[in-house]
C-alpha cells in the first residue's frame, strides 16, 4: 500500500511538474506571430531551444511510465480518481508556481471536471 | 471584437483541435496495434513488435496526430493560462462519449452521462473566466 501511495505521489508530481514546466517554457517562447508556415517554423525552432520545454519531456515520460506501473499494481478504481486529481493539483501549481489568478468560478469548473472525468473513466471498467 | 474575446475564441478553437488530434491519434494507434497483433513479452516478441510498428503506416499516422496534439497544446499554453487549457482539454471525454453513442451505437449508462454533464458544465464554467491572467505577452516574430 505504501509503495502504491509513493508511486501515486511520484506520478502526480511528474505529470503536474512536466505540464507546468512546459507552460512556463512556452510563456517564455511567446505565441506565434501568425499561422503562416515560416512563423510556425520559427515558433517551433524557438520552443526546441528552450530549456524548460526540454525539462518537461523527461517529467512527462516519467509520469507516463509511472501510470503504467500504477495500473499494474493497483485497481483502476484507485488509479483513475488519482489521475483525475491531477486537475486539482495542476490548478494549485498554476496558482502558486505560474502565478495565475484562479477565480472561484475556475476552481468550481476544475472540481466539476475532476469529478466528471472520474465518473466517465470508472464507467469504462464496468 | 475586443482582445479578450479574440483570445477566448482562438484558445477554444485550439483546444478543440487538441481534442480532435488526441482522439484521432489514439484511434490510429489502436487500429495499428490491432493490425500488428498482441505483443509477445519476450525479447524476440518485443523486437518483432518494434519492427512491425516502424513499418506500419497507421501507427505513423497516429504519431503524426499526437505530434499535432503536442503542437496545439504548446501553442495554446503560449497565450492562455495552464489552468484554463488543462480542464478545457477534458472536453475530449464528452466528445468520445457522444461519438460512441452516435457512431458506434453503444449504450451509455447513467453514471457516464452524469460524468459528461459535469465535464461540460465544468468546461463551460472555466471557459467563462479570463483566458490569460499572467503578464507574459511575448510574441515569436
Amino acid at each position: 500500500m505504501i509503495k502504491v501511495g509513493l508511486m501515486l505521489v511520484f506520478f502526480i508530481c511528474c505529470s503536474t511538474g512536466g505540464e507546468i514546466a512546459m507552460t512556463h517554457g512556452m510563456k517564455q517562447v511567446g505565441e506565434p506571430a501568425s499561422f503562416r508556415p515560416m512563423a510556425l517554423i520559427r515558433f517551433i525552432g524557438k520552443a526546441v531551444r528552450n530549456g524548460w520545454v526540454w525539462s518537461a519531456i523527461p517529467l512527462l515520460a516519467a509520469s507516463f511510465y509511472s501510470l503504467l506501473i500504477l495500473l499494474s499494481w493497483a485497481p483502476l478504481s484507485v488509479v483513475i480518481p488519482a489521475s483525475a486529481f491531477n486537475y486539482v493539483v495542476g490548478t494549485f501549481g498554476a496558482k502558486y508556481l505560474l502565478k495565475e489568478q484562479v477565480s472561484v468560478k475556475r476552481w468550481m469548473g476544475v472540481v466539476m471536471v475532476c469529478i466528471g472525468v472520474t465518473l466517465v473513466l470508472l464507467t469504462g471498467q464496468n | 471584437m475586443d482582445r479578450e474575446h479574440r483570445l477566448r475564441i482562438k484558445t477554444l478553437f485550439m483546444v478543440l483541435l487538441m481534442v480532435v488530434c488526441a482522439n484521432l491519434g489514439d484511434l490510429m494507434l489502436k487500429r495499428g496495434m490491432l493490425q500488428i497483433g498482441a505483443v509477445q513479452i519476450s525479447l524476440p516478441g518485443v523486437w518483432h513488435a518494434l519492427l512491425s510498428t516502424i513499418h506500419n503506416g497507421t501507427i505513423w499516422l497516429g504519431i503524426l496526430f499526437l505530434i499535432g496534439f503536442t503542437l496545439c497544446y504548446m501553442t495554446a499554453v503560449s497565450w492562455a493560462d495552464y489552468s484554463y487549457v488543462m480542464p478545457a482539454g477534458a472536453f475530449g471525454y464528452a466528445v468520445q462519449t457522444a461519438l460512441a453513442v452516435v457512431i458506434l451505437h453503444e449504450a451509455v449508462n447513467a453514471q457516464r452521462w452524469v460524468g459528461v454533464v459535469l465535464i461540460v458544465a465544468g468546461v463551460l464554467l472555466v471557459g467563462q473566466t479570463h483566458p490569460s491572467t499572467t503578464e507574459t505577452k511575448a510574441v515569436t516574430p
